[in-house]
């Protein structure tokens, strides 16, 4: 198998995009990361795509929509779309990434866009619910949010965080947010801000939950070998890993923690060879502030009960001991749900190629991104290197 | 052979409104209307409630009672209301499935204003009687409407109970039922029509008193007795006060109807009246109490019962389910505005 | 809109929470399972109707206040994840309590209740929400 590199990354504004249709965003990111790669779209030989739901815009098929809209059709270029829930961005770049690695191809597209807001956020809230276990958790009455509510209060329960201690993780997302130019809230927020929005499931309030938003974010990828001779700055990809778990929250003996985010990480890290005092930077799943704290701990940062308090402290702010969530998180920068995968990835790269601006963390050698799926039933996590 | 009352259930929903709070929205004298139809306060369904809910705890309460009772083996349901959830899909196959009573059986669904609960014992009497069936399960059980702003908004509640009719292991012997049934246009509703009609005072005296005491009348001769022979009588109640004045009208007494008037404390629950008044009287009964019961539905028609209470009472299981006054116990009231919400009379957007 | 046949499937396991018992490792499931995901082959044709416990203790809980369509006329409503006396966890609605009193630990029992219908001329869907077992 051979080594991967990214060359290229390019991201939308996230946001309520309300001039511009599902087309037009997918192809914006593709064509800012290959011209960011000094490639040609002709170089391309597979698309992946992460997208969560036709439903949104009512549209099967979106593989041949993008290889059609991004000029690839033309030359009957193969295209992949990929769904895991919320983890779809990260599943498109472990099969992007697995498809250069095994030889099959030359040079791939790996591409995450979700438009969000063509639909009312009832209808929208449903499809999310879906993410869940449809028949037997959303049909009965639970909504995506109040099965992360659920886990929440049993956390708190437990001693394992303080209601104000999963909070904070929002106003590290908003601090973070506030320096990316591309972020959909780019204002600073205070704890009391989150703490007394109103309640969607209790405890978690309007401010513990990531906003529905239109965006897309892609990488252009080839081998390692070839990148070395482009020219161009590049990054190392030395692991791209995923796992599952039960599709229902009910069908886990422990749900204050994603075992398919433990079993990924894992995997990631003895691939790597690295452990997780050796990251530096990382993007995880925040669509909920408690699933930030959860993710802290299952990655290996913090030990069980420590990664609320860290956050709390701004220990996890751009130049504390783990810089997280960099881009403001799907909490601040926007959560376009198949382009979050690969958007971590985007920054990541970035911050390893340091362009990350007025994010940037300082000699960042490796870099994670962590992508979930409805309660922790699909997890993606990609380890950087910066070469 | 014996037949009569093997089990029964009943459950009422939590929820209560009072006539004052019901007058104030309306300029009306609520506090004067609850006096004068002796109703403290009337029970509501909660908004996921209905006559299949409300059959389906009654029923199982009814099961969990005879656990020996191969729910297999009933071979007849039926749910008496007028406020089926369907017109048409028998709420008796819900509950056929709910109790696990399927495939082996027939069910349909019974109306007769207030009565047809009591008419569904009647049926089952039949079938267990002629060797038909082993056990048939009756319902009555109501959710019923009254107009906002009409008089009946003050009585008409919900709830329901049930009854396992087999002869086996009978704890309560019916030994006699008959019926007085004419046409009499006191109380109708017509089909699509959300709330229902009725004749003002017309449905007193040549509705509910005549078929009351021409039952309950015939059914002493019958049984060659007098109302002191009886230890409890229940009659229907669509307010505190008729029964009242038929009871003393037929030489029964206060006492001997106390526990089978429940309208006072939970409105009136149409189909679920009497049956639930008898089982409030056989949570207190011992073997060896004799019931009269004389049941009224609009129409009309009155179903009267002949009932002794067996010594199978003492080794009834009556305690693997709550009893009705455990059931009635905190009950959670409401204003006119969740009164409102719960009974889905706010126009909710598209 | 979704045929009846999807939720008339369903009905055994609606009412009355039958799920399934694997012959081979004795681990119960709900809902039903065609195979054991531990015992997997080894369990083939062995996997027999189970009847989950009615009763259990609140495991977790959250009230609902951004409520979708099919309940809006419920909010705020709570759901919760119940710990059955026979040891499996269930989601389910948590109803005719008071919002402000539930706690982890509570016991409840489950009851027939309406879950929607499709619209005023559709099929009424009925299920198991769960209620306090004073």
């Amino acid at each position: 198998m051979r080594e991967v590199a990214i060359v290229g990354t390019g991201v939308t504004k996230f946001g309520e995009l309300w001039d511009k249709s599902f087309r037009s965003i997918g192809i914006e990111a593709g064509i800012k990361a290959i011209e960011d790669a000094g490639m040609s779209g002709s170089e391309v030989d597979g698309i992946f795509i992460g997208n969560m739901s036709s439903r949104f815009i009512n549209q099967q098929h979106i593989d041949a929509l993008i290889a059609d809209y991004s000029g690839m059709a033309t030359r009957n270029v193969p295209a992949v779309r990929t769904e895991a829930g919320g983890a779809s961005g990260g599943v498109a770049f472990r099969q992007g990434v697995m498809a250069v690695a095994s030889g099959m191809h030359e040079a791939v597209l790996v591409g995450g866009a979700e438009k969000m807001t063509d639909l009312d956020d009832a209808s929208t809230a449903s499809v999310m619910d879906s993410t869940a276990d449809a028949e037997w958790e959303a049909s009965m009455g639970l909504t995506l949010t109040s099965l992360y509510a659920m886990i929440t209060r049993r956390l708190i329960y437990e001693g394992t965080a303080t209601r104000e201690e999963i909070a904070s993780f929002a106003v590290n997302a908003h601090k973070h947010g506030a320096l990316n130019p591309n972020a959909q809230y780019k204002s600073p927020i205070t704890l009391d801000t989150v703490l007394r929005s109103g309640p969607v499931a209790e405890p978690l309030n309007v401010f513990d939950c990531a906003p529905y938003s239109d965006g897309a974010a892609a990488v252009v990828m080839v081998p390692l070998d070839v990148a070395k001779k482009m020219g161009v700055d590049y990054v190392k990809v030395v692991a791209a890993c995923q796992a599952s778990d039960t599709l229902a929250l009910f069908q886990r003996e422990d749900i204050t923690t994603f075992k398919a985010t433990t079993a990924a990480a894992k995997e990631a890290y003895r691939i790597a060879g690295i452990e997780p005092k050796d990251i530096s930077v990382a993007e995880v799943h925040d669509d909920y502030t408690v699933g930030g704290i959860m993710a802290l701990q299952d990655l290996g940062f913090f030990k069980k009960g420590d990664a609320g308090k860290a956050v709390l402290e701004g220990q996890v702010e751009i130049g504390g001991k783990i810089a997280v969530n960099t881009s403001g998180g799907l909490k601040a920068r926007g959560y376009p749900v198949g382009a979050s995968g690969v958007a971590q990835v985007v920054e990541i790269a970035d911050q390893l190629r340091n362009k990350a601006d007025k994010r940037q963390v300082a000699n960042a050698k490796y870099g994670l991104a962590q992508s979930v799926g409805g309660t922790g039933s699909a997890v993606t996590v990609s380890i950087l290197e910066a070469i | 052979m014996d037949v009569g009352i093997v089990s029964y259930g009943a459950y009422v929903p939590r929820y209560r409104i009072k006539p004052e709070e019901i007058g104030r929205v309306w300029g009306a004298d609520g506090k004067g209307m609850g006096k004068g139809l002796k109703i403290d306060q009337k029970s509501v369904p909660s908004p996921d409630e209905d006559v299949i809910t409300i059959s389906s705890e009654a029923a199982r309460y009814m099961m969990q009672r005879v656990p020996d009772v191969d729910p297999k083996e009933i071979g007849a349901v039926y749910v008496g209301s007028e406020s089926h959830p369907y017109a048409v899909k028998p709420s008796s196959g819900v509950l056929a499935e709910v109790i696990q009573a399927t495939p082996s059986l027939t069910a349909a669904d019974l109306e007769f204003a207030c009565k047809a609960g009591t008419a569904g014992m009647q049926m089952c009497m039949g079938l267990v009687g002629s060797g038909m069936v082993k056990y048939g399960v009756a319902v009555g059980a109501d959710t019923s409407q009254g107009a906002p702003g009409d008089a009946l908004e003050y009585s008409a509640s919900a709830g329901g109970a049930a009854y396992l009719i087999g002869s086996e292991k009978v704890i309560a012997r019916i030994n006699k039922t008959l019926s007085f049934t004419t046409d009499t246009p006191d109380f109708w509703r017509r089909e699509g029509q959300p709330y229902p009609s009725h004749g003002g005072r017309f449905t007193g005296d040549p509705a509910y008193f005549k078929h009351i005491i021409s039952a309950s009348k015939m059914m002493l001769e019958d049984r060659n007795t007098k109302p002191e022979d009886y230890d409890y009588a229940i009659f229907h109640q669509p307010n505190g006060k008729f029964p009242e004045k038929v009871a003393k009208m037929l030489g029964f007494t206060p006492e001997q109807i106390q526990y089978g008037l429940l309208t006072p404390s939970i409105g009136n629950t149409y189909s679920g009246a009497v049956p639930l008044g008898l089982a409030n009287v056989l949570d207190k009964s011992k073997p060896g109490d004799r019931i009269f019961v004389t049941s009224y539905g609009s129409g009309a028609g009155s179903d009267a019962f002949d009932i002794t209470v067996t010594d199978e009472m003492k080794d009834y299981k009556r305690e693997n389910a709550p009893t009705l006054e455990k059931v009635l116990e905190n009950p959670v009231f409401l204003d006119y505005a969740l009164y409102a919400k719960f009974k889905g009379t706010i126009i909710m957007p598209e | 809109m979704a045929t009846v046949a999807k939720e008339w499937r369903e009905i055994p396991a609606r009412y009355n929470l039958e799920g399934s018992e694997c012959g081979n490792c004795n681990r119960k499931y709900f809902p039903k399972r065609s195979m054991c995901p531990f015992c997997r082959r080894n369990g083939f044709g062995k996997m027999h109707p189970y009847q989950v416990s009615r009763k259990g203790k609140v495991f977790t809980f959250s009230v609902i206040h951004e409520a979708p369509d099919c309940n809006r006329s419920l909010k705020p409503y709570a759901v919760a994840m119940v710990r059955t006396d026979d040891g499996l966890l269930i989601s389910g609605q948590l109803v005719d309590v008071d919002l402000s009193k539930i706690e982890i630990g509570m016991r409840v029992r489950s009851v027939l209740r309406k879950l929607d219908e499709d619209g005023a001329s559709g099929v009424i869907h009925y299920g198991f929400k769960f209620v306090p077992d004073l």
